[in-house]
Protein backbone atom coordinates (compact mmCIF):
# COMPACT_ATOMS: atom_id res chain seq x y z
CA UNK A 1 0.00 0.00 0.00
CA UNK A 2 1.35 3.73 -0.78
CA UNK A 3 -0.32 5.97 1.50
CA UNK A 4 -0.20 9.28 2.05
CA UNK A 5 0.28 11.26 5.94
CA UNK A 6 -0.48 14.60 7.27
CA UNK A 7 0.85 14.65 10.80
CA UNK A 8 0.63 17.54 13.27
CA UNK A 9 4.46 18.41 14.09
CA UNK A 10 5.71 20.83 16.74
CA UNK A 11 8.70 21.07 18.67
CA UNK A 12 7.29 21.69 21.76
CA UNK A 13 4.61 23.66 24.13
CA UNK A 14 5.22 26.76 23.27
CA UNK A 15 6.24 26.76 19.47
CA UNK A 16 3.41 26.71 16.94
CA UNK A 17 2.47 23.62 15.19
CA UNK A 18 1.43 22.82 11.27
CA UNK A 19 0.40 19.44 9.21
CA UNK A 20 3.37 18.21 7.43
CA UNK A 21 3.41 16.13 4.66
CA UNK A 22 4.79 12.66 4.55
CA UNK A 23 4.83 9.41 2.01
CA UNK A 24 4.82 6.14 2.75
CA UNK A 25 5.05 3.16 0.68
CA UNK A 26 5.25 -0.82 0.80
CA UNK A 27 3.03 -0.41 3.74
CA UNK A 28 1.49 -3.83 4.54
CA UNK A 29 -2.17 -4.35 5.25
CA UNK A 30 -1.64 -6.32 8.67
CA UNK A 31 0.48 -3.77 10.09
CA UNK A 32 -0.79 -2.32 13.10
CA UNK A 33 -1.25 1.80 12.89
CA UNK A 34 1.41 2.51 15.46
CA UNK A 35 3.83 -0.12 13.29
CA UNK A 36 2.91 2.29 10.32
CA UNK A 37 4.53 5.02 11.91
CA UNK A 38 6.82 3.22 13.23
CA UNK A 39 8.12 2.43 9.72
CA UNK A 40 7.87 5.85 9.22
CA UNK A 41 10.52 7.32 12.03
CA UNK A 42 12.72 4.78 10.89
CA UNK A 43 12.57 5.80 7.35
CA UNK A 44 12.97 9.59 9.33
CA UNK A 45 16.00 8.25 11.56
CA UNK A 46 17.77 6.85 8.69
CA UNK A 47 17.51 10.43 6.89
CA UNK A 48 18.65 11.89 10.05
CA UNK A 49 15.81 14.04 10.50
CA UNK A 50 13.81 14.19 13.94
CA UNK A 51 11.00 10.90 14.18
CA UNK A 52 7.65 11.77 15.08
CA UNK A 53 6.41 11.64 18.57
CA UNK A 54 3.62 9.90 19.77
CA UNK A 55 1.97 8.08 23.30
CA UNK A 56 2.19 4.49 23.21
CA UNK A 57 2.71 1.49 25.43
CA UNK A 58 0.75 -1.92 25.66
CA UNK A 59 -0.24 -1.76 22.20
CA UNK A 60 -3.30 -4.30 23.37
CA UNK A 61 -5.83 -1.40 23.84
CA UNK A 62 -5.94 -2.00 27.74
CA UNK A 63 -3.50 0.94 29.00
CA UNK A 64 -4.83 4.10 27.37
CA UNK A 65 -1.89 5.48 26.39
CA UNK A 66 -2.46 6.00 22.20
CA UNK A 67 -3.96 9.15 21.42
CA UNK A 68 -4.69 9.54 17.73
CA UNK A 69 -7.11 12.08 15.98
CA UNK A 70 -6.88 9.86 12.90
CA UNK A 71 -9.08 11.04 9.77
CA UNK A 72 -10.84 13.26 12.40
CA UNK A 73 -11.99 10.62 14.30
CA UNK A 74 -10.50 9.80 17.90
CA UNK A 75 -8.44 6.00 17.28
CA UNK A 76 -9.28 6.13 13.67
CA UNK A 77 -12.21 4.93 11.91
CA UNK A 78 -13.13 1.88 13.23
CA UNK A 79 -15.34 1.48 17.12
CA UNK A 80 -14.43 0.22 19.87
CA UNK A 81 -10.54 0.08 19.60
CA UNK A 82 -7.81 2.27 20.71
CA UNK A 83 -5.80 3.38 17.80
CA UNK A 84 -3.18 0.52 18.73
CA UNK A 85 -5.87 -2.20 17.82
CA UNK A 86 -6.24 -0.28 14.70
CA UNK A 87 -4.72 -2.16 11.18
CA UNK A 88 -3.71 -0.28 8.01
CA UNK A 89 -6.33 -2.44 6.51
CA UNK A 90 -9.19 -0.53 7.55
CA UNK A 91 -7.69 2.11 4.58
CA UNK A 92 -6.75 1.82 1.42
CA UNK A 93 -4.26 2.16 -1.22
CA UNK A 94 -3.55 5.36 -1.82
CA UNK A 95 -5.38 6.97 0.94
CA UNK A 96 -4.43 10.40 2.69
CA UNK A 97 -4.66 9.79 6.06
CA UNK A 98 -4.90 13.01 8.50
CA UNK A 99 -3.04 12.36 12.21
CA UNK A 100 -3.54 15.12 14.57
CA UNK A 101 -3.25 15.05 19.23
CA UNK A 102 -5.67 15.20 21.03
CA UNK A 103 -7.39 19.05 20.66
CA UNK A 104 -8.52 20.36 24.14
CA UNK A 105 -6.99 23.15 26.50
CA UNK A 106 -6.84 20.91 29.43
CA UNK A 107 -4.80 18.44 27.32
CA UNK A 108 -1.66 20.71 26.21
CA UNK A 109 0.41 19.59 23.36
CA UNK A 110 3.62 18.71 24.32
CA UNK A 111 5.46 17.50 21.53
CA UNK A 112 3.92 16.19 17.70
CA UNK A 113 1.09 13.67 18.59
CA UNK A 114 1.83 13.95 22.93
CA UNK A 115 -1.11 15.33 24.75
CA UNK A 116 -0.35 16.11 28.31
CA UNK A 117 -3.16 14.22 30.37
CA UNK A 118 -2.47 14.85 33.67
CA UNK A 119 -5.86 17.11 34.48
CA UNK A 120 -7.17 13.46 34.30
CA UNK A 121 -4.90 12.34 36.53
CA UNK A 122 -5.73 15.71 39.10
CA UNK A 123 -9.57 14.74 38.39
CA UNK A 124 -8.75 11.11 39.63
CA UNK A 125 -7.07 12.29 42.76
CA UNK A 126 -9.71 14.46 43.40
CA UNK A 127 -12.09 11.92 44.53
CA UNK A 128 -11.58 9.00 42.68
CA UNK A 129 -10.37 6.60 45.14
CA UNK A 130 -12.14 4.69 48.50
CA UNK A 131 -10.58 4.77 52.34
CA UNK A 132 -12.04 1.97 53.47
CA UNK A 133 -10.46 -0.70 54.36
CA UNK A 134 -9.83 -3.07 51.72
CA UNK A 135 -7.63 -5.44 52.99
CA UNK A 136 -10.13 -8.17 53.94
CA UNK A 137 -9.66 -7.53 57.65
CA UNK A 138 -11.94 -7.17 59.42
CA UNK A 139 -15.15 -7.48 57.16
CA UNK A 140 -14.30 -9.42 54.02
CA UNK A 141 -14.96 -6.93 51.19
CA UNK A 142 -16.54 -9.75 49.10
CA UNK A 143 -19.10 -10.79 51.87
CA UNK A 144 -21.17 -7.61 51.40
CA UNK A 145 -24.28 -8.27 49.17
CA UNK A 146 -24.20 -6.60 46.01
CA UNK A 147 -26.51 -6.61 43.16
CA UNK A 148 -25.52 -7.76 39.72
CA UNK A 149 -26.94 -5.09 37.80
CA UNK A 150 -25.09 -3.04 40.22
CA UNK A 151 -21.86 -4.81 40.07
CA UNK A 152 -22.04 -5.23 36.22
CA UNK A 153 -22.97 -1.22 35.86
CA UNK A 154 -19.55 -0.67 37.94
CA UNK A 155 -17.52 -2.95 36.55
CA UNK A 156 -18.45 -1.46 32.93
CA UNK A 157 -17.81 2.37 34.60
CA UNK A 158 -14.46 0.79 35.44
CA UNK A 159 -13.47 -0.26 32.25
CA UNK A 160 -12.43 3.66 30.92
CA UNK A 161 -8.89 3.42 30.62
CA UNK A 162 -8.51 7.15 30.87
CA UNK A 163 -7.16 7.94 27.07
CA UNK A 164 -9.36 10.75 26.47
CA UNK A 165 -11.27 9.80 23.09
CA UNK A 166 -14.00 11.58 24.74
CA UNK A 167 -12.37 14.83 24.85
CA UNK A 168 -11.00 14.22 21.27
CA UNK A 169 -14.22 13.09 20.30
CA UNK A 170 -16.58 16.32 21.86
CA UNK A 171 -17.28 19.86 19.80
CA UNK A 172 -16.67 21.06 23.50
CA UNK A 173 -13.78 19.20 24.84
CA UNK A 174 -16.13 17.90 27.91
CA UNK A 175 -14.91 15.69 30.11
CA UNK A 176 -17.58 14.43 31.07
CA UNK A 177 -17.67 10.86 30.23
CA UNK A 178 -14.62 10.06 31.62
CA UNK A 179 -15.42 11.58 35.10
CA UNK A 180 -18.87 9.78 35.34
CA UNK A 181 -17.65 6.88 34.79
CA UNK A 182 -14.70 7.79 37.73
CA UNK A 183 -17.76 8.85 39.98
CA UNK A 184 -20.14 5.69 38.82
CA UNK A 185 -17.32 2.82 39.55
CA UNK A 186 -17.47 3.87 43.35
CA UNK A 187 -21.27 5.15 43.74
CA UNK A 188 -22.48 2.04 42.66
CA UNK A 189 -21.00 -0.23 45.32
CA UNK A 190 -21.45 -0.15 49.14
CA UNK A 191 -17.71 0.96 50.09
CA UNK A 192 -18.00 3.94 47.09
CA UNK A 193 -21.06 5.15 48.66
CA UNK A 194 -19.44 6.46 52.31
CA UNK A 195 -17.27 8.93 50.58
CA UNK A 196 -20.27 9.70 47.58
CA UNK A 197 -21.29 13.29 47.90
CA UNK A 198 -17.40 14.63 48.61
CA UNK A 199 -16.07 12.45 45.36
CA UNK A 200 -18.98 13.67 43.23
CA UNK A 201 -18.26 17.66 44.38
CA UNK A 202 -14.66 17.25 43.97
CA UNK A 203 -13.94 15.65 40.94
CA UNK A 204 -16.50 18.27 38.90
CA UNK A 205 -15.07 20.71 40.69
CA UNK A 206 -11.43 19.68 39.65
CA UNK A 207 -13.06 19.10 35.99
CA UNK A 208 -14.74 22.03 35.76
CA UNK A 209 -10.88 24.00 37.11
CA UNK A 210 -9.23 22.46 34.37
CA UNK A 211 -10.97 23.97 31.70
CA UNK A 212 -12.99 21.29 29.93
CA UNK A 213 -15.76 22.42 28.39
CA UNK A 214 -19.44 21.92 29.23
CA UNK A 215 -21.38 18.82 28.07
CA UNK A 216 -23.93 19.36 25.40
CA UNK A 217 -25.34 15.65 25.07
CA UNK A 218 -24.07 15.09 21.28
CA UNK A 219 -23.44 11.58 22.28
CA UNK A 220 -20.21 11.73 20.56
CA UNK A 221 -17.95 10.61 23.30
CA UNK A 222 -20.19 7.21 23.65
CA UNK A 223 -19.99 6.60 19.98
CA UNK A 224 -15.94 6.96 19.97
CA UNK A 225 -14.91 5.44 23.91
CA UNK A 226 -13.03 2.47 23.05
CA UNK A 227 -14.54 0.46 25.97
CA UNK A 228 -18.10 1.52 25.61
CA UNK A 229 -18.43 3.61 28.27
CA UNK A 230 -22.64 4.72 28.05
CA UNK A 231 -23.69 7.90 28.73
CA UNK A 232 -25.98 6.95 31.34
CA UNK A 233 -22.76 7.52 33.49
CA UNK A 234 -23.23 10.97 32.60
CA UNK A 235 -26.92 11.01 33.54
CA UNK A 236 -25.88 9.21 37.11
CA UNK A 237 -23.28 11.72 37.93
CA UNK A 238 -25.40 14.68 37.71
CA UNK A 239 -27.98 13.14 40.21
CA UNK A 240 -25.21 12.32 42.57
CA UNK A 241 -24.30 16.21 41.81
CA UNK A 242 -27.58 17.10 42.26
CA UNK A 243 -28.30 15.28 45.30
CA UNK A 244 -24.61 15.78 46.90
CA UNK A 245 -25.70 19.80 46.06
CA UNK A 246 -28.97 19.77 48.18
CA UNK A 247 -27.05 17.77 50.64
CA UNK A 248 -24.51 20.54 51.26
CA UNK B 1 -24.47 25.89 47.48
CA UNK B 2 -22.01 28.81 45.59
CA UNK B 3 -20.43 25.13 44.34
CA UNK B 4 -23.79 24.23 42.31
CA UNK B 5 -24.15 27.61 41.17
CA UNK B 6 -20.73 27.78 39.27
CA UNK B 7 -20.16 24.49 38.38
CA UNK B 8 -20.77 23.07 34.60
CA UNK B 9 -23.71 20.97 35.56
CA UNK B 10 -25.28 23.15 37.27
CA UNK B 11 -25.58 25.90 34.27
CA UNK B 12 -26.61 22.59 32.30
CA UNK B 13 -29.20 21.81 34.39
CA UNK B 14 -30.50 26.01 34.51
CA UNK B 15 -30.86 25.59 30.48
CA UNK B 16 -32.45 22.36 31.17
CA UNK B 17 -34.81 23.45 33.14
CA UNK B 18 -35.45 26.81 31.43
CA UNK B 19 -35.95 24.51 28.01
CA UNK B 20 -38.64 22.34 29.38
CA UNK B 21 -39.96 25.61 30.88
CA UNK B 22 -39.86 27.25 27.63
CA UNK B 23 -41.72 23.59 26.01
CA UNK B 24 -44.43 23.69 28.40
CA UNK B 25 -45.28 27.57 27.10
CA UNK B 26 -45.23 26.09 23.63
CA UNK B 27 -47.82 23.55 23.89
CA UNK B 28 -50.03 26.05 25.81
CA UNK B 29 -49.44 28.83 23.22
CA UNK B 30 -50.14 26.31 20.30
CA UNK B 31 -53.23 24.90 22.41
CA UNK B 32 -54.42 28.61 22.46
CA UNK B 33 -53.71 29.23 18.75
CA UNK B 34 -54.93 26.08 17.24
CA UNK B 35 -58.66 27.48 18.13
CA UNK B 36 -57.95 30.26 15.74
CA UNK B 37 -58.37 28.04 12.86
CA UNK B 38 -61.40 25.37 14.50
CA UNK B 39 -63.22 28.21 16.72
CA UNK B 40 -62.42 31.71 16.13
CA UNK B 41 -64.73 33.00 18.93
CA UNK B 42 -62.85 31.07 21.80
CA UNK B 43 -59.38 32.06 20.35
CA UNK B 44 -60.69 35.84 20.99
CA UNK B 45 -62.58 35.04 24.71
CA UNK B 46 -58.55 33.25 25.04
CA UNK B 47 -56.58 35.78 23.85
CA UNK B 48 -58.52 38.36 25.38
CA UNK B 49 -58.41 36.43 29.25
CA UNK B 50 -54.50 36.13 28.34
CA UNK B 51 -54.18 39.96 27.75
CA UNK B 52 -56.32 41.13 30.43
CA UNK B 53 -55.85 38.61 33.39
CA UNK B 54 -53.83 40.30 36.46
CA UNK B 55 -52.15 36.79 37.39
CA UNK B 56 -50.89 35.99 33.84
CA UNK B 57 -49.97 39.91 32.72
CA UNK B 58 -47.92 40.49 36.00
CA UNK B 59 -46.73 37.06 37.14
CA UNK B 60 -46.82 34.70 34.65
CA UNK B 61 -45.46 37.08 31.62
CA UNK B 62 -42.61 38.23 33.56
CA UNK B 63 -41.44 34.78 34.47
CA UNK B 64 -41.82 33.52 30.94
CA UNK B 65 -39.54 36.84 30.08
CA UNK B 66 -37.43 35.47 32.61
CA UNK B 67 -37.37 32.01 31.10
CA UNK B 68 -36.35 33.01 27.39
CA UNK B 69 -33.80 35.33 28.71
CA UNK B 70 -32.41 33.09 31.13
CA UNK B 71 -32.17 30.45 28.23
CA UNK B 72 -30.39 32.67 26.29
CA UNK B 73 -27.82 33.96 27.94
CA UNK B 74 -27.06 30.39 29.76
CA UNK B 75 -26.74 28.90 25.77
CA UNK B 76 -24.39 31.69 24.46
CA UNK B 77 -22.60 31.39 28.21
CA UNK B 78 -21.99 27.83 28.12
CA UNK B 79 -21.41 28.46 23.74
CA UNK B 80 -18.30 31.14 24.90
CA UNK B 81 -16.90 28.66 27.41
CA UNK B 82 -17.15 25.72 25.17
CA UNK B 83 -15.03 27.23 22.59
CA UNK B 84 -12.53 28.10 24.88
CA UNK B 85 -11.97 25.03 25.85
CA UNK B 86 -10.53 23.95 21.99
CA UNK B 87 -8.69 26.74 21.44
CA UNK B 88 -6.99 25.36 18.41
CA UNK B 89 -9.04 23.49 16.16
CA UNK B 90 -8.47 20.23 14.07
CA UNK B 91 -7.10 20.27 10.99
CA UNK B 92 -9.59 17.36 10.64
CA UNK B 93 -12.18 16.84 12.25
CA UNK B 94 -15.59 14.17 11.26
CA UNK B 95 -18.17 15.70 13.80
CA UNK B 96 -20.97 13.85 11.51
CA UNK B 97 -19.23 10.55 12.45
CA UNK B 98 -20.39 10.18 16.32
CA UNK B 99 -23.41 12.81 16.36
CA UNK B 100 -25.64 14.03 14.58
CA UNK B 101 -26.30 17.48 13.03
CA UNK B 102 -29.30 18.95 15.29
CA UNK B 103 -27.28 18.24 18.43
CA UNK B 104 -24.11 19.77 17.07
CA UNK B 105 -25.91 23.25 16.33
CA UNK B 106 -28.05 24.32 19.08
CA UNK B 107 -25.94 27.31 19.31
CA UNK B 108 -27.49 27.97 15.33
CA UNK B 109 -30.51 26.74 15.36
CA UNK B 110 -31.67 28.47 18.88
CA UNK B 111 -30.09 31.92 17.31
CA UNK B 112 -32.67 31.84 14.62
CA UNK B 113 -35.59 30.84 17.46
CA UNK B 114 -34.04 34.11 19.50
CA UNK B 115 -34.74 35.80 16.32
CA UNK B 116 -37.81 35.11 15.20
CA UNK B 117 -39.09 35.87 19.00
CA UNK B 118 -37.56 39.26 18.44
CA UNK B 119 -40.07 39.77 15.11
CA UNK B 120 -42.67 37.80 16.43
CA UNK B 121 -43.02 40.27 19.64
CA UNK B 122 -42.72 42.99 17.37
CA UNK B 123 -45.60 41.67 15.62
CA UNK B 124 -48.18 40.80 18.62
CA UNK B 125 -46.49 41.87 21.71
CA UNK B 126 -45.17 45.50 20.99
CA UNK B 127 -48.46 45.92 19.35
CA UNK B 128 -50.53 44.62 22.15
CA UNK B 129 -48.57 46.68 24.63
CA UNK B 130 -48.86 50.06 22.32
CA UNK B 131 -52.74 49.30 22.46
CA UNK B 132 -53.54 48.92 26.37
CA UNK B 133 -50.40 51.31 27.54
CA UNK B 134 -49.46 53.58 24.75
CA UNK B 135 -52.72 54.49 22.77
CA UNK B 136 -55.05 53.46 25.97
CA UNK B 137 -57.24 51.98 23.37
CA UNK B 138 -60.51 50.24 25.46
CA UNK B 139 -60.72 46.39 25.77
CA UNK B 140 -62.43 44.74 22.79
CA UNK B 141 -62.69 41.23 23.52
CA UNK B 142 -63.79 40.78 19.69
CA UNK B 143 -60.33 42.27 18.00
CA UNK B 144 -57.84 39.39 18.26
CA UNK B 145 -58.80 37.16 15.58
CA UNK B 146 -59.45 39.69 12.82
CA UNK B 147 -55.67 41.07 14.17
CA UNK B 148 -54.40 37.23 13.88
CA UNK B 149 -55.66 36.75 10.22
CA UNK B 150 -54.40 39.87 9.05
CA UNK B 151 -51.31 39.63 10.46
CA UNK B 152 -50.29 36.74 8.12
CA UNK B 153 -51.37 38.51 4.79
CA UNK B 154 -48.10 39.33 3.38
CA UNK B 155 -46.19 36.21 2.40
CA UNK B 156 -42.51 37.39 3.30
CA UNK B 157 -43.98 36.93 6.92
CA UNK B 158 -45.36 33.53 6.21
CA UNK B 159 -42.09 32.22 4.91
CA UNK B 160 -40.05 33.63 7.77
CA UNK B 161 -42.29 31.64 10.22
CA UNK B 162 -42.21 28.56 8.23
CA UNK B 163 -38.16 28.71 7.96
CA UNK B 164 -38.25 29.99 11.73
CA UNK B 165 -40.70 26.98 13.12
CA UNK B 166 -38.79 24.38 10.76
CA UNK B 167 -35.39 25.24 13.08
CA UNK B 168 -37.08 25.01 16.22
CA UNK B 169 -38.78 21.67 15.32
CA UNK B 170 -34.67 21.01 14.88
CA UNK B 171 -34.13 22.66 18.05
CA UNK B 172 -36.68 20.85 19.78
CA UNK B 173 -35.58 17.56 18.43
CA UNK B 174 -32.00 17.69 20.77
CA UNK B 175 -33.20 19.80 23.38
CA UNK B 176 -36.34 17.97 24.86
CA UNK B 177 -35.17 14.56 25.55
CA UNK B 178 -31.41 16.33 26.05
CA UNK B 179 -33.11 17.94 29.10
CA UNK B 180 -33.81 15.24 30.54
CA UNK B 181 -30.43 13.43 30.42
CA UNK B 182 -29.02 16.34 32.01
CA UNK B 183 -31.81 15.90 34.88
CA UNK B 184 -29.73 12.67 35.19
CA UNK B 185 -32.94 10.57 33.97
CA UNK B 186 -31.33 7.82 31.53
CA UNK B 187 -33.15 4.70 32.25
CA UNK B 188 -36.35 2.91 30.88
CA UNK B 189 -38.28 5.84 30.62
CA UNK B 190 -35.33 6.97 27.91
CA UNK B 191 -37.28 5.38 25.03
CA UNK B 192 -40.69 6.76 25.49
CA UNK B 193 -39.04 10.55 26.23
CA UNK B 194 -37.46 10.32 22.84
CA UNK B 195 -40.13 9.49 21.39
CA UNK B 196 -42.36 12.02 22.59
CA UNK B 197 -39.74 14.43 21.94
CA UNK B 198 -39.63 13.47 18.21
CA UNK B 199 -43.90 13.58 18.19
CA UNK B 200 -44.00 17.11 19.99
CA UNK B 201 -40.57 18.66 18.26
CA UNK B 202 -42.13 17.97 15.08
CA UNK B 203 -46.38 18.08 15.90
CA UNK B 204 -45.81 21.37 17.40
CA UNK B 205 -43.64 23.57 14.99
CA UNK B 206 -45.83 21.95 11.93
CA UNK B 207 -49.14 23.22 13.64
CA UNK B 208 -47.57 26.65 14.02
CA UNK B 209 -47.05 26.52 10.42
CA UNK B 210 -50.39 25.28 9.58
CA UNK B 211 -51.92 28.10 11.44
CA UNK B 212 -49.58 30.73 9.74
CA UNK B 213 -50.62 29.16 6.01
CA UNK B 214 -54.33 29.02 7.00
CA UNK B 215 -54.47 32.54 7.86
CA UNK B 216 -52.57 33.52 5.12
CA UNK B 217 -54.79 31.51 2.35
CA UNK B 218 -58.16 32.99 4.11
CA UNK B 219 -58.11 36.23 4.65
CA UNK B 220 -61.00 37.90 6.34
CA UNK B 221 -62.78 39.52 3.14
CA UNK B 222 -65.49 41.72 4.07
Amino acid sequence: MKIYLKIWRQKNPSTKGAMVAYTLDGIEADMSFLEMLDVLNEELISKNEEPVEFDHDCREGICGTCSLMINGRPHGPDTMITACQLHMRSFNDGDTIAIEPWRAKAFPVIKDLIVDRSSFDRIQQAGGYISVNTSGRPVDANAIPIEKEAADASFNAATCIGCGACVAACKNASAMLFTSAKVSQFALLPQGRVEATERVMNMVRQMDLEGFGNCTNTGACEVECPKGISLENIARMNREYLSASVKG
Amino acid sequence: MSGLIQSSIARKVVMALSGLFLVFFLGQHFTINITSVIAPDTFNTWSHFMGYNPLVQYVLQPILIAGVIVHFVMGFVLEVQNNKARTVKYAKFQGSANAPWISRNMILTGAVVLAFLGLHMYDFWVHEMAYKYIEAKPEDPTRYYAETVEKFAPIWRVVLYVISFALLSLHLLHGFASSFQTMGVNNKYSGGIKLFTKIFAIAIPLGFVFIAVYHHLNPITH
